[in-house]
């Protein structure tokens, strides 16, 4: 479980070194880098935070992931969640902030 | 390194759910001066960052406070403080209120009543729960917060806490922060036995990783009485992405069954730990892996389970949807997590008394941190936050002891250099816990043998863990969250270790040294407990 930062996207605004709860995205030469890998809790919180789209989840091998990245973009109260899969495939969800669980 | 010293009135470490809600109280009933100091940033830290699935505590109409104290304490055959639970259960629908007020989605239905599963939970929109939260103690000018400062020492005088010792996980910056009242609300522990996955993805837990136990631990070295840390929290989960189990039991009502189709949850009891403990059985007995049955629910079911799991635990959405087999067509496996302590769900932590203050004076605690009061969750956390700051305000006019901040500064604990990394330590530690304290490994057993092995090794390692030494502020944090745990394992195998023979609460305190236990009485709801 962790994230990958697509560095061509990335703007060196750093918002996901601010936000991410074990503060492990860090600048490096205008660049955001995640340092440890695999001290990440896969909480998702930097991928919503990033104007840029640049930050992916992915699950790792240890835990049967199988190289999807998925991304968010935000609007309004949507969340656009975009998985890819390693075939190139893409499948867009979206959730509605305003909408509750209904389970 | 350079020193930053900061006075306030009311210290909050940790800006969680019961952090920020402390905050928000304290300045409907005070003017005094309130901090929050927070190791993440408080719009997604701790257990709320990637969102939650209900509101799990709630008394829906025709139920009484005391419905929820009788369920609780059920749940903990017996071993729960009444009072706490009461004061609890009292406050949490005015809670949900204020939530919803502060712009939570809450399910209603036609006639505009919250739709409940079951008669204590409701259902949200919990994605954006913390940052709902954050936005709310950002908007009330007189609440500081200091957000990425790491708080890891007490300053506590004569039994009276006086403070603590933060650092920057920034900057080369030591704070000196002094106060005349502290609450202590970061969280329970997780990390101290390893996890299921001990590679690559050893940080995908349920409980939060960066909840290291550090106010426990700074309790415990402040001399502070816990209680019941032997009930540790091991939780019921989705195999490989530790997402929750819940949504899907009760939720679409998903069966648990073994290999061999059967359904096996009736034999054991619908209990959290009961559904735990039949999958622990049949996995032992050769009738694993274990599943929850959702073959057969329909797409729309799927979908929107889906966008459930996207509220909270992500993780497993994306393995839906990368596999390309969603839980329509495939059962979905389940597997017991390594033990956390968490006050949120069991009675482990802090011991309290009505008011939440600590047995160190001036120190209150709430949420995972607080002893006592089993299945708070995030309303329940929240209302301990609103108990404590309000008990808080009696610090304020009182003339309470000032820190001198000179002596602080040279009691300061110090570090020395070697060579042993962090990992290997912590690596280390996570094995002797499984092994020994009845973690994944052993199926959750241990015996007095074995953990007499445990406190030796465990307090090894807290040797070798003086001689690390950091190279930048991040390790240093690192080092600091090693110790925290190492210094919850010996508490925590005192309290596996402790027999009674009445009915009682197991607490401990440290002194010279050493961990006593305590036994105490037990106290129910309708009573005010004193120190
Ligand atoms: C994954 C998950 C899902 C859950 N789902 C639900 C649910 O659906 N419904 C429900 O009702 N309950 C749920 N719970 C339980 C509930 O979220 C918790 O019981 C509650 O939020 C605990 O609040 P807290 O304030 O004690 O801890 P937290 O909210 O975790 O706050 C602790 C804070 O302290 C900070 N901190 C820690 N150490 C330090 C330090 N040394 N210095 C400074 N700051 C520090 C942390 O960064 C964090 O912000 C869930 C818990 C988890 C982990
Ligand atoms: S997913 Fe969460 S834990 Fe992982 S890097 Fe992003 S914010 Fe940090
Ligand atoms: S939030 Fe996105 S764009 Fe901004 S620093 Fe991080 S990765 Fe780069």
């Amino acid at each position: 479980m962790s994230i990958e930062i697509r560095q061509e996207l990335c703007t060196a605004c750093g918002r996901c070194t601010q936000i991410c709860p074990g503060s492990l995205i860090k600048l490096k030469e205008k660049k955001a880098v995640i340092l440890h890998p695999e001290r990440c809790w896969g909480c998702a919180s930097c991928l919503k935070e990033c104007p840029a789209q640049a930050i992916a989840l992915f699950l790792g091998e240890d835990m049967g992931g199988l190289g999807a990245r998925m991304t968010v973009r935000k609007e309004g109260t949507l969340l656009h969640w975009t998985v890819t899969k390693p075939d190139s495939s893409v499948q867009t969800i979206t959730t509605n902030s305003r909408d509750a669980n209904k389970y | 390194m350079d020193l930053q010293c900061i006075d306030t009135d009311f210290l909050i470490i940790g800006g969680g759910t019961a952090g920020c809600w402390a905050a928000l109280s304290f300045r409907e009933h005070s003017n005094a001066r309130v901090l929050i100091a927070e190791k993440a940033d408080i719009k997604r830290s701790g257990c709320l960052a990637a969102g939650v699935n209900a509101l799990n505590a709630y008394i829906a109409p025709g139920k009484k406070p005391q419905d929820y104290v009788d369920y609780a304490r059920t749940d903990a055959e017996g071993i729960v403080r009444g009072d706490l639970l009461l004061t609890m259960a009292e406050g949490l629908n005015r809670a949900v209120e204020k939530l919803e007020k502060l712009g939570l989605t809450i399910l209603k239905d036609e006639q505009g009543q919250y739709v409940t599963r079951g008669w204590r939970n409701i259902k949200i929109n919990g994605e954006n729960i913390k940052p709902i939260l954050a936005k709310a103690v950002l908007a009330q000018e007189n609440i500081t917060v200091l957000n990425r400062v790491n708080v890891f020492e007490y300053i506590v005088k004569d039994n009276h806490i006086l403070g603590a010792y933060a650092i920057d996980i920034d900057k080369p910056i030591l704070y000196v922060i002094s106060a005349k009242a502290v609450l202590c609300a970061t969280g329970g522990a997780s990390g101290l036995y390893k996890p299921n996955h001990p590679g690559f993805s050893r940080h995908k837990l349920w409980y939060p990783p960066f909840n290291t136990g550090a106010g426990l631990a700074m309790g415990i070295r402040a001399g502070a009485e816990m209680t019941t840390l032997e009930m540790r929290f091991i939780a019921l989960r989705c195999k490989d992405t530790i997402a929750p189990t819940g949504t899907l039991a009760q939720g679409v009502g998903a069966k648990q069954i073994n290999s061999a189709g059967e359904v096996y949850e009736t034999k054991y009891g619908l209990t959290t730990s009961q559904r735990l403990h039949g999958t622990v059985m049949e996995n032992l007995n050769g009738r694993g892996p274990c599943y929850l049955q959702t073959i057969g629910i329909t797409k729309e079911q799927e979908t929107d389970l889906i966008k459930a799991y996207l509220n909270m635990a992500p993780s497993q959405s994306l393995r839906w949807l990368e596999s390309g087999k969603g839980p329509s067509v495939q059962n979905v496996e389940i597997e017991g997590t390594e033990p956390y302590i968490t006050g949120g769900h069991t009675a482990a932590g802090y011991w309290v008394n009505t008011n939440r203050e600590t047995t160190v004076r001036a120190l209150f605690a709430a949420g995972d941190a607080a002893g006592g009061c089993p299945q708070k969750y995030v309303t329940g956390a929240m209302v301990e936050g609103e108990i404590a700051a309000k008990a808080a305000i009696k610090y304020m006019d009182k003339k309470t002891p000032a820190l001198n901040t000179d002596e602080a500064i040279k009691q300061l604990p110090k570090g020395s250099n070697v060579s042993f990394t962090v990992d290997d330590l912590e690596k280390e530690m996570q094995a002797i816990m499984d092994e020994h304290a009845g973690g994944i490994g052993t199926s959750y057993r241990f015996s007095e043998a074995s953990l007499k092995i445990a406190n030796e090794k465990i307090q090894e390692l807290e040797a070798l863990s003086k001689h690390i030494s950091a190279t930048d502020m991040q390790e240093f944090v690192y080092i600091l969250e090693l110790k925290e745990r190492l210094t919850l394992c010996r508490s925590l195998i005192a309290h596996l270790s402790a027999k009674k023979e009445t009915e009682c609460y197991i607490n401990s305190r440290l002194e010279n040294g050493k961990i006593s236990i305590i036994l105490r009485p037990l106290v129910g709801e309708g009573e005010i407990y004193e120190h």
